[in-house]
């Protein structure tokens, strides 16, 4: 396959998935990570010489597709059973930074 | 040394609770016992539910005293993995994500045993995000292996495996994504049972990998995990993977035996590979394989299986991609974890995530944002789920003229805690149970002897999809034959 992915990540790359992933992480995790992702990636790198070329992808190991349920109204779960878990709330809302700047 | 709780199986159990010889108070307060005696050791449990697993039992004692327990599973003491939502029970995933989390509602499953009648003891230890072969990644503390305490009782289901094979309860529920009920249940003796993918609503099973994750039962015979299924295996329109369709009688073809059975053994699963089979572990299956054959079923050794090989790696494109869409929803605004001392909205959320995530989890998550990411997308992730297809369609030709496939379920018996460090030699440890969980297949563990330091060896069965009543009769058959079920670890009070 043409477009086989290199092995070796880099200190950049690592970061860059971190970034993406929403997790912080200290030059020593993005160090170590380097290294794991790197030789993790070069064990499964076998997958890219499987012959699947024309097979179609299967999404689940079920034959489903999907399932119908009644449009009909439940009772909703108990709203003070749901913000007591909230890291920090204000009244019946859940508290946050401001999402639009 | 205390005299092991008696009844010993969930069969027995709820014939002791009918004939009036039990009650499910006793039987809960002696689970209740035994936890208390040996937990500081084996460390199964994360949480104990000790005051609500008698009231239960109390419920569960009059239904049974008014003749309207229905299930086997009435009065009986069981445990939940702490991947189960359980309503008004902390419920954490093994993570510092979840640490406080009490959830508004029950998952399917455990609602469904509740309405069953089994109480249920405590919320069992499992690797984060149940990510890991060996419980050593949970959050809170290792579970040591009831067999011998210096090594790991598999994973990620550890807890539940442990608590059933040191007595603490009669059968736990677990998850089994890559083969986290299955390789538990091999290291700690005990039977464990990953159901058809769709079986078992997974509404409030802290989700994985949704293509791969599968709820299903730990017990101490076959008979009981075909009794455990039956209770929680059913339609529910809360979970759009499950399927509608009614659910065979699961115990239906037990005492059916062995013969004309046909068996394959596909070469790969018996190959060395680069997974270091234990000789003991070789032995001991072959041997298994060889009775299942002297009983009457035909075996086919000449079976082969090329991509069963390339399943591993299929597991960890797939599996981490799964994941790192799944623990998106981990952002610390309205449950778990929230670290608020940021600037912005951003800076929390990273610093939630990294808090909140331990190391194998953000390895899974950042290998799968990497196998989803742009250029990579089609030789990664695409790649594997056209593999995925392959694996599957050479299991369908197997199943064409065999009725089950055996199998090792691990290369190796429990390693020692802290023994393996590398993230990939863990990964090796599912190499014979990742295949099921790709094609969505039934798979069985239970156990097979002994191999080296002592320690059980799991036997592993593949149906084909829908076929659990099929796979419940061999596994039945073989452990008659063979008696194994009947081993205990000895752990004195």
């Amino acid at each position: 396959m043409s477009d086989a992915p290199e092995a070796e990540f880099s200190a950049e790359q690592v970061r860059h998935l971190a970034s993406l992933a929403r997790i912080g992480m200290t030059n020593d995790e993005v160090e170590a990570f380097r290294r794991e992702l790197g030789d993790i990636l070069v064990h499964i790198g076998a997958l890219q010489a499987v012959d699947a070329d024309g097979v179609p992808p299967t999404a689940n190991g079920a034959d489903l597709i999907n399932i119908d349920a009644a449009d009909e109204s439940r009772p909703p779960l108990p709203r003070e059973a749901i913000l007591a878990n909230a890291p920090q709330r204000e009244g019946a809302y859940f508290r946050v930074h401001a999402v639009l700047e | 040394m205390a005299p092991p709780a008696a009844p010993r199986t969930i069969v027995e159990a709820a014939a002791a609770l009918r004939r009036g010889d039990a009650t499910s108070v006793g039987l809960t307060r002696a689970a209740l016992d035994r936890i208390a005696a040996t937990d500081d050791r084996v460390k199964a449990f994360i949480t104990v539910t000790a005051e609500r697993a008698l009231e239960q039992a109390a419920a569960a004692d009059e239904l049974l005293a008014r003749g309207e327990a229905a299930s086997p599973l009435a009065g009986v003491p069981i445990a939940l993995k702490d991947v189960l939502m359980t309503e008004g029970v902390r419920t954490t995933a093994g993570s510092k994500m979840l640490g406080d989390l009490v959830p508004p509602y029950d998952a399917t499953a455990v609602a469904r045993l509740r309405g069953a009648g089994a109480p249920s003891v405590g919320k069992a230890n499992m690797d984060e995000f149940a990510m890991g072969s060996s419980t050593e990644h949970s959050a809170w503390f290792p579970t040591a292996n009831p067999w011998d305490l210096d090594r790991v009782p598999g994973g990620s289901s550890g807890g539940s495996a442990a608590a059933v094979a040191a007595g603490q309860c009669f059968a736990s529920l677990g998850s089994d994504t890559g083969g986290s009920i299955r390789q538990p249940a091999a290291f700690c003796g005990v039977v464990g049972m990953k159901p058809t993918y769709g079986a078992v609503s997974r509404y409030g099973l802290i989700a994985f990998a949704s293509s791969l994750d599968q709820i299903g039962p730990f017990t101490r015979t076959v008979e009981d995990a075909a009794l455990l299924l039956q209770a929680i295996a059913a339609p529910d329109p809360l979970d759009a993977t499950c399927s509608p369709e009614p659910r065979p009688d699961y115990a239906a073809e037990l005492g059916g035996g062995l013969d004309g059975l046909r068996i394959a053994a596909p070469r790969q699963f018996f190959s060395d590979g680069d997974g270091g089979m234990d000789d003991g572990v070789a032995a001991a299956v072959a041997a298994a394989v060889d009775a299942l054959e002297a009983n009457g079923a035909s075996v086919d050794r000449g079976v082969e299986m090329p991509t069963v090989e390339h399943a591993l790696p299929v597991y960890y494109v797939l599996a981490p991609s799964e994941c790192s869409a799944n623990l998106a929803r981990y952002d610390g605004s309205k449950y778990g974890l929230g670290e608020r001392r940021g600037e912005s909205m951003w800076d929390d959320m990273e610093a939630t995530r990294r808090r909140g995530f331990g190391p194998e989890v953000k390895r899974r998550i950042l290998l799968g944002a990497y196998a989803l990411s742009a250029g990579y997308y089609d030789a990664w992730y695409l790649q594997a789920q056209k593999v995925r297809t392959v694996l599957r369609r050479e299991f369908d030709r197997v199943f064409a003229a065999a009725d089950l496939i055996v199998a090792p379920t691990t290369p190796t018996v429990a390693f020692r805690r802290g023994e393996i460090t590398d993230p990939y030699r863990m990964y090796l440890n599912d190499i014979y149970t990742i295949p099921a969980n790709i094609a969505g297949l039934p798979a069985l563990s239970l156990p097979c002897g002994e191999a080296e330091h002592g320690m059980p060896v799991g036997l592993q069965l593949i149906a084909n999809r829908w076929r659990e009543p099929l796979l419940f009769r061999a596994a039945h058959a073989y452990e008659r034959v063979s008696g194994w079920n009947a081993r205990a670890p000895e752990l004195p009070a």
